[in-house]
């Protein structure tokens, strides 16, 4: 008896609290009622990032591209990105449409860091004009320093294996599966021993930019490589 | 490679110099850029307005138009620009397709106009941006099924050799196709609205006798609707049978819906004939009496409306389905806790959770019929938000259906709007292509007109007639007047040719006079067309017999030149006035030149002459005696003219 007294009146309760929480969704559905205060900066969210360079003149002093040559980089520039800047993740699939064939998402975030001086996230177009400018029209020795740059993920002014290898393999990745020969697990691993047994002269496992630009120097391949891709522009 | 990202290739290959260290082997020598002019802008015009753009811009898609060579051949050396002449709207997108590398489908644009201005471009429409393809997609099909609708209608075309069986089939189908067809569809329907009625009356309690309680109609005068009955049913079945008979495929056509409906309609009664008066199956047999219902299905083939609704039930199964589950799902909750709320309560009706249902799937689909009410304030509550519930729930797919019904439904209108209209399309169409056809046969006039004047006529009236053609007419006849030559055969107009039918089916003749033969022989060939035809007499009552050129059938066509006038009308028989060189200056000075050709026609009479009255040349005219009553001509002009004076000059 007592059973059935409570269940009934239990149902009533919970009949009740039923009505009771819809009818608050129902008021905060309209919002008529606010339960978290953080909901209305959402409208204001910032439009995308705009970026102007600075003057054709000034980019002209800095860099060693001509007048011309300047706005036919800008214009390319300008018609993929629209907002003036390139963010990572533009970069990378930017840069894989010229690798369909792997996955060059890895590569591009260490080029990416490359290229963005200043550390800011996005590479505006003076970093993208200076950083063209070194590999185009440099001195050997710039451009193997901005290589040198490149495999220094950390900056630290060392190349380490680790840091060697995750290049190496960023390298190996851009070439996907379908390679002849196979490619092999230990083929990236393979190829930092050849370059540190070429590179690191005093053996203590860390590639300074010292040791790096007397190699490369002392290269045939290398310094005639360095040449390849003058007239690019 | 994209070709939006190819102005960042020089950035990729920079950059390569990042692999340079690591590398052990020597790199492959680059290519040179030979042609390493200068970017320049092009200007593209397109029916005057001028686009200009970077020529790297268009050679992003080389194997488009603009961005391969092709475009040479539309260049102009004068204006050193590429003109082409298209519809400058529709250029737009396709330019900013090279631009941003993204083609987008204008709304305004009409899609058959679209997809030929892309084809022309050499840009596949499987390109269109994500943004637009839906809706190029909606618009491609509309308009497929719309050429479609046109296209099946056309198989509406009688077959010439068609047997019978396959008449039986047509006329089954379409019941339009012939008067015994309609008569038909007719008698049938009205069987299975007699059919209906009766099943529905039989139950009917008539008046009952004095010592007798009610008894339904069907019980009273069981014999009557015993005979109705039968009668409908050797109509369904004579009619079953002859559809099976005349069906292309029987196969499918027992499979069919319309072939299962029928059998399920008049099957209750052949099972009643064969089943004795035994109890046990008498239940059963009951039971069979309920298909007879189903003969009111058969009115669907005789109703479009009943057609679409199933057709579009069909279509939305999905949405029923879940229609279906969710008012499932929603009376087994409900049911539940009504029944659990409902509990408590004393003398309560909700017995058990399947109880419980009804009272559910009442109070959803909010009938209330209040046989079963809650009593506990809990049930009370949680039934108010079961009619709710169930007004949502049932809401939600209704909007999907009836959007379907009213798509199919005005395709269906838009088909039937269409066949009506078809007919007036088709005779203006046919007007357009005899107009043109006309054209020619009345250039053909023109030339014997020009050769008549040449003798008679002045210059200036010569250059008259001949300016009214344009240069693409006049080559056009010239086309269709070789391959005459070819052929050694004629163009003629419809009715003539109609006419020449029904005369050889009617009479065949031997061939006249040699000599007018022969000149008849030639005629049709290379030769002359002078030896045409004898002019007729309009208001003449007597026209001339005429000679049959033995190849050629009776073919009494007339070159009857009518110039029209402003001036007071000469109704002079014609063939006097050709020889009347002087009046003709008078006719001839006409200032509204407007000329329209008479092709008359006349059947030839039984008896003949012998000496036809072939005329064979411009000078000789020889009226022919005429032979008896001869039907009356039957003129035809085949341009319309303004005034009403009409004279008639007869060449030859």
């Amino acid at each position: 008896m007592l059973t059935a007294i409570w269940e009934t009146e239990g149902l009533q309760t919970v009949g009740i609290v039923v009505l009771v929480c819809a009818s608050i969704k129902l008021l905060h559905l309209l919002g008529l009622i606010n339960f978290s205060e953080d909901s209305v900066e959402d409208e204001l969210e910032l439009s995308a990032v705009r970026h102007r360079p600075e003057g054709l003149e000034q980019l002209e002093a800095q860099t060693r591209f001509s007048r011309k040559e300047l706005q036919i980089l800008y214009r390319g520039f300008k018609n993929e990105c629209p907002s003036g800047v390139v963010n990572e993740d533009t970069f990378k699939d930017i840069y894989a449409q010229f690798f369909p064939q792997g996955d060059a998402s890895t590569y591009a975030h260490f080029l990416f860091n490359a290229f963005d001086t200043d550390h800011n996230g996005s590479v505006s177009f003076e970093d993208f004009v200076m950083g063209l400018s070194i590999l185009l029209r440099g001195t050997v020795q710039e451009k193997l320093n901005w290589a040198f740059n490149l495999y220094d993920i950390n900056k630290d002014g060392y190349i380490t294996k680790e840091e060697m290898l995750d290049i190496m393999k960023a390298i190996y990745d851009m070439m996907g599966k379908c390679t002849y020969p196979v490619l092999k697990e230990e083929t990236p691993r393979q190829h930092v021993e050849i370059f540190f047994q070429k590179m690191d002269k005093n053996k203590d496992g860390v590639v300074t930019i010292d040791e790096f630009i007397d190699c490369c120097q002392n290269d045939e391949n290398i310094m005639r490589s360095m040449h390849l891709f003058e007239n690019v522009i | 490679m994209a070709a939006g990202v190819a102005a960042w290739l020089p950035f990729a290959r920079a950059a390569a110099i990042g692999w340079m260290p690591v590398a052990n082997c020597p790199m492959p020598v680059a290519p040179r850029d030979h042609s390493k002019r200068q970017d320049e802008l092009i200007i593209l015009n397109v029916s005057g307005r001028r686009f200009q753009t970077w020529r790297t811009t268009l050679d992003r898609y080389p194997d488009t138009l603009l961005g391969s060579s092709e475009k040479e051949f539309f260049y102009n050396e004068e204006t050193k620009e590429y003109f082409f002449d298209r519809d400058p709207d529709a250029f737009r997108s396709i330019l900013n397709f090279y631009r941003t590398g993204k083609l987008h489908y204008p709304r305004y644009e009409c899609i058959s106009a679209y997809d030929e201005e892309l084809a022309f471009f050499g840009i596949i429409p499987e390109i269109i941006g994500d943004c637009c393809y839906e809706e190029y997609k909606d618009r491609k099909r509309e308009n497929l099924e719309r050429l479609q609708d046109d296209q099946e209608e056309n198989k509406d075309m009688r077959l010439p050799n068609m047997n019978f069986r396959e008449t039986m089939w047509r006329a089954f189908e379409n019941p339009h196709t012939s008067t015994m067809a309609l008569v038909f569809y007719y008698v049938t329907g009205f069987f299975i609205a007699i059919s209906v009625i009766t099943n529905v009356v039989e139950t009917v309690p008539c008046g009952a006798t004095a010592n007798q309680k009610d008894m339904p109609c069907g019980e009273r005068y069981t014999v009557a609707f015993f005979c109705m009955d039968t009668a409908c049913v050797m109509i369904f079945t004579v009619e079953y049978l002859m559809r099976l008979f005349a069906a292309p495929s029987r196969y499918r056509f027992m499979r069919s819906v319309m072939s299962i409906i029928d059998v399920v309609a008049i099957l209750p009664y052949y099972i009643g004939l064969v089943m004795t008066n035994n109890e046990d199956v008498s239940g059963a047999f009951v039971t069979l009496r309920v298909f007879r219902v189903f003969r009111i299905f058969k009115f669907s083939r005789h109703s479009q409306g009943l057609r679409i609704l199933g057709y579009t039930l069909k279509s939305c199964a999905s949405e029923l389905g879940f229609l279906l589950f969710s008012l499932t799902m929603a009376i087994i909750i409900f049911a539940t806790v009504m029944f659990y709320a409902e509990k408590g309560s004393s003398s309560s009706k909700f017995t058990s959770i399947p109880a419980s249902f009804w009272y559910t799937i009442v109070t959803m689909t909010t009938l209330g019929y209040g046989d079963m009410v809650p009593k506990t304030i809990a049930g009370k509550i949680f039934g108010s938000i079961c009619s709710l519930s169930g007004v949502l729930v049932i809401a939600l797919p209704v909007p999907v259906i009836v959007s379907n019904f009213s798509r199919i439904y005005h395709q269906n209108q838009r088909a039937d709007k269409r066949r009506a209209q078809k007919k007036a399309r088709l005779s203006r169409i046919r007007i357009a292509k005899a107009g043109s056809s006309n054209a020619f046969l009345q250039s053909k006039r023109n030339g014997l007109l020009n050769e008549l004047l040449e003798l008679t006529g002045t210059e200036e009236d010569e250059q008259k007639l001949t300016k009214n053609t344009s240069l693409l007419e006049s080559q056009h006849h010239h086309l269709l007047h070789c391959l005459e030559k070819t052929t050694a055969h004629e163009f003629v107009d419809e009715q003539i040719y109609e006419q020449n039918c029904l005369e050889t089916a009617l009479q065949s003749y031997p061939s006249r006079s040699p000599s007018v033969s022969s000149h008849d022989g030639s005629l049709g060939t290379c030769c002359s067309r002078r030896v045409k035809r004898n002019t007729p007499l309009p208001n003449a009552s007597v026209p001339p017999a005429h000679p049959v050129p033995a190849h050629q059938g009776p073919l009494q066509e007339l070159s009857a030149v009518h110039i029209q006038c402003g001036d007071p009308p000469c109704h002079t028989t014609s063939r006097s006035n050709l020889n009347l060189k002087t009046d003709d200056s008078s006719r001839i000075n006409c200032k509204s030149g407007q000329i329209t050709t008479a092709i008359i026609s006349l059947p030839t009479p039984p008896a003949l002459t012998p000496d036809g009255d072939g005329l064979h040349g411009p000078p000789q005219r020889r009226p022919p005696p005429p032979p008896g009553h001869p039907p009356a001509p039957s003129i035809q002009t085949t341009t319309s003219s303004a005034g009403t004076n009409i004279v008639k000059v007869s060449a030859l």
